[in-house]
């Protein structure tokens, strides 16, 4: 009997993604772009984003190193709300565990071993301050009057959000060879770590 | 002003990369350069995906090359973190301004 349990599974586990593919590609985008529209887009973005650019200013202006992470980890945590407003749900899923899980950790452990203490500080000079707010403002201000004159060739308002079947497919057929120099290179990555964190050499 | 555009978004990542450029400027510990780096990759990942929502119908160009640009960014920091930690074990510190011999 286990047998035949055992053969009823396999059918559906192969039939499961068959079955899924057949699927009309529109009613699979009408289903997955569960975006908000709207006033509501609206004030979720600019709830959002007013928190996200808020963290990134936090970013620049903290002195202290651990206060910069941990404003990083709201501004990461913030882009992968807009990703979400944005239709783009498996960016912000890889986003949440990617940035704030992987590389936020990792940059609180270099930020805790290379700190005798937490508190610590590189004060900039007030001249090379003032040169950087000059040139950071100034590109500020050209990407703004850039930006809002700017009239863009698409169509009119949000096109509907792709589904994340669609995000895989497209990284097995057209992103393939993308795909397969990424995974070469965290490899090589993998190896060049444990190269750098050996104790003997 | 109610209805969200790609302008919206273009001008956060605007605002990202000017506060990523900023860090990078004025810190001197390598984390905190490290830091704006990631601030900047973030604003440029905010813009590819505003494209792809409002310029690209049907397509995903924008969201596959933002994928990548996450895991440059995760391999990227993943070694630099790594260096940073040979610094500190080499100058018993992490301010850049002293990690000068290789100057010529």
């Amino acid at each position: 009997m286990s047998r035949f349990g055992l053969a009823a599974f396999w059918v559906c586990l192969f039939s499961g993604p068959g079955l899924a593919a057949e699927v009309p590609a529109a009613e699979r985008i009408g289903v997955t772009s569960a975006a908000p529209s709207g006033p509501v887009e609206a004030v979720l973005f600019y709830l959002v984003a007013g928190t996200a650019a808020a963290a990134a200013i936090g970013v620049c202006v903290s002195k202290n190193i651990v206060r910069m992470a941990v404003w990083l980890f709201a501004a990461l945590g913030a882009v992968s709300l807009l990703y979400f407003l944005l239709a783009a749900n498996f960016l912000g899923a890889i986003q949440l565990i990617v940035y704030v899980g992987g590389t936020l950790v990792l940059l609180i452990f270099g930020v805790m071993l290379t700190s005798k203490s937490p508190w610590v500080r590189f004060e900039p000079k007030v001249i090379e301050l003032v040169g950087a707010a000059l040139v950071c403002a100034a590109l500020f201000s050209a990407l703004w009057l850039v930006l809002v004159r700017t009239r863009w060739s698409g169509p009119e308002g949000a096109v509907p959000g792709a589904a994340v079947a669609d995000l895989g497919r497209g990284l097995l057929t057209t992103y393939l060879v993308p795909f397969e120099v990424a995974g070469v290179l965290l490899m090589i990555v993998m190896v060049g770590a444990a190269h750098l964190a050996r104790q003997d050499r | 002003m109610m209805t969200i555009g790609l302008t919206h978004y273009l001008v956060l990542g605007a605002v990202f990369f000017c506060a990523g450029l900023f860090t990078m400027m004025t810190k001197r510990n390598a984390i905190g350069i490290l830091i704006g780096v990631e601030l900047v990759l973030n604003s440029a990942n905010i813009n590819l995906v505003a494209f792809d929502r409002y310029l690209g119908p049907g397509r995903l160009d924008g969201q596959i090359t933002a994928a990548f640009v996450i895991v440059l960014a995760a391999a990227e920091a993943a070694l630099a973190v790594g260096i940073c930690i040979n610094l500190y074990k080499n100058l018993a510190t992490v301010d850049v301004d002293m990690a000068a011999q290789l100057r010529g």
